[in-house]
């Protein structure tokens, strides 16, 4: 009974999402979105369990000498100072404001995320390097149309190879997008499929495996 | 769950969605909906007052809904087919059957496994799928007693995450080697959970990385980290746009479709089977629609092709 309920639970909803899908009841409408604002409660409970694991995977870190223990003193340090700063400084504030964690999260944090967000070009840049040496058919082609796309995309590019411009619309718009199309029929079927096999219970990925 | 009940089950799912959409047109009287109000000239006429009504079924989904009848059906016809022991083929997919290698590489060179399951939470379909392939590296790392680790961005997908390892272990008779500390949380920010990943990638250099899942922007610098770390890589996804940074930096990807099909593949389940050849049958049916489409559209007769391309 333990490993039917879920089962149960998973058709129903996953049978009533797909109904509301085609209904445009008021109360069905409602009661899938409810469903929708239902996982975000849900997540919201699940949180301290991350929080949790968190503590107690870096406390295990520091205190076995584990390799980048010295990292999870500096993650520790980091979630204390911003949850202590965004909870508790409301509190002590007379005018209510979270100054030192406004502070932290402009001048701090948003520049390492945008420092992470920037290292993407020089990765872009060494993958490239990697994709297009010219190995075989395949990859001299991929290098062709990569040259002819990137000239067609800067202003110099027209210059330098005319006609670069219409090529590359010509590229991007034929036989990328027919790939892109076929990659992305493929792909919603196969979500479908396995959409319908969690429904029917055939697989059940959430109980950790297929079905009996 | 028996065979039996299970096409039942099935069946109920077909006749639920043939009922809402052959009762397309009811018009329970006196409830105004907030979302689409039609008004019969008729009851103007008869009552002398607007008689507000709702329209049940979204009729401009109706090809959705005989695509989805027409896929439900067939998937189910095959599960029965292969309930009946018909021997279904299934190509080979290179990046499934490279999971063995990539665990047992690992294991030669006494480094742990890292798995990755993207950044999205459990209601994106991919993430689930993702877990599928988790049970069975799981399964795998418990079997040959290799380290593995399991960083997540999600607090929902760390708790299935570890119901999914923690079951795997029991299955490869090794319950003993489960610590809960493999499956972890790290963070819920995108870019603070890249840093983590290429940090760890970087100072403990696993031999094994899997990223499967739902990527975004971090993903090119996630396995350009792996790369960089010497690692066998293993990638799953089906954003088209991280798919070429996979290609690219990693040594096998599960190419949109195959990520889904992965359970099936590794599993050899004759049912999950069943459900990937009646996905292959609605894959040719749509060739065909696609094909017909085109050539009645180049003949004047739009009607065909407007009917699956309305939203």
């Amino acid at each position: 009974m333990k490993r039917q309920i879920p089962v149960i639970l998973a058709f129903l909803t996953g049978t009533f999402v797909v109904c509301a899908f085609f209904i445009e009841e008021p109360h069905v409408v409602g009661l899938n979105r409810k469903l929708d604002e239902l996982l975000m409660i849900v997540t919201a409970f699940a949180l301290p369990l991350g929080v949790v694991s968190f503590l107690q995977h870096h406390s295990k870190k520091i205190g076995r000498r584990q390799i980048g223990w010295r990292n999870s003193i500096v993650s520790l340090l980091s979630f204390t100072v911003m949850a202590c700063t965004g909870v508790l400084e409301p509190f002590i504030r007379a005018d209510k404001q979270a100054v030192a964690f406004n502070w932290l999260f402009d001048w701090m944090f948003t520049p390492l995320q945008a420092t992470m967000f920037s290292l993407l070009a020089f990765m872009i840049a060494s993958a490239a390097f990697r994709a297009f040496r010219v190995r075989n058919l395949e990859a001299a082609i991929l290098m062709i149309a990569a040259v002819i796309v990137m000239l067609g995309r800067v202003p110099i590019g027209k210059y330098v190879l005319p006609g670069s411009g219409p090529l590359t619309e010509w590229i991007m718009n034929i036989p990328n997008l027919a790939a892109q199309r076929g990659i992305l029929i493929g792909a919603a079927l196969g979500a479908a499929s396995m959409a319908i096999r969690i429904i029917l219970g055939i697989e059940r990925p959430y109980m950790g495996g297929a079905g009996e | 769950m028996s065979g039996r009940i299970r096409l039942v089950l099935g069946g109920i799912l077909c006749v639920t969605a043939w009922g809402v959409m052959s009762q397309g047109r009811a018009e329970p009287r006196g409830i105004v909906s907030d979302s689409v109000v039609t008004a019969r000239s008729a009851s103007v006429e008869r009552s002398g007052y607007v008689q507000p009504s709702t329209r049940c079924f979204r009729a401009e989904r109706k090809n959705a809904l005989v695509l989805f009848l027409f896929f439900a059906a067939s998937i189910l016809a095959y599960i029965a087919l292969a309930k009946r022991g018909a021997t279904l083929y299934i190509r080979k997919i290179a990046g499934l059957d490279a999971v063995d290698e990539a665990v047992g590489r690992a294991t030669e060179m006494g480094r742990k496994v890292l798995y990755i399951p993207g950044i999205m939470s459990v209601d994106n379909i991919q993430t689930v799928a993702s877990m599928s392939i988790l049970g069975y590296v799981a399964e795998r790392t418990a079997t040959y007693g290799t380290q593995l680790e399991v960083p997540n961005k999600d607090p929902l997908v760390l708790a299935t995450a570890r119901e999914v390892v923690k079951e795997a272990y029991l299955k490869a008779g090794r319950p003993d080697y489960f610590q809960e500390d493999m499956v972890n949380y790290v963070t819920y920010d995108q870019f603070a959970y890249t840093a983590a990943i290429q940090g760890l990638m970087t100072r403990e250099r696993p031999a094994t990385n899997f990223l499967i899942g739902s990527f975004y922007a971090e993903s090119l610098i996630m396995a350009e980290a792996g790369n960089a770390a010497g690692a066998i890589q293993v990638a799953g996804t089906a954003e088209l746009a991280q798919l070429p940074f996979f290609v690219v930096a990693c040594d096998y990807t599960l190419i949109g479709e195959e990520l889904y099909a992965a359970s099936a593949y590794l599993s050899r389940e004759p049912l999950i089977l069943g459900s990937i050849k009646g996905q292959d049958l609605v894959k040719v049916a749509l060739i065909v629609l696609i094909i017909a489409g085109v050539a009645l559209s180049s003949a004047g007769i739009g009607e065909f092709a407007e009917f699956f391309t309305q939203r």
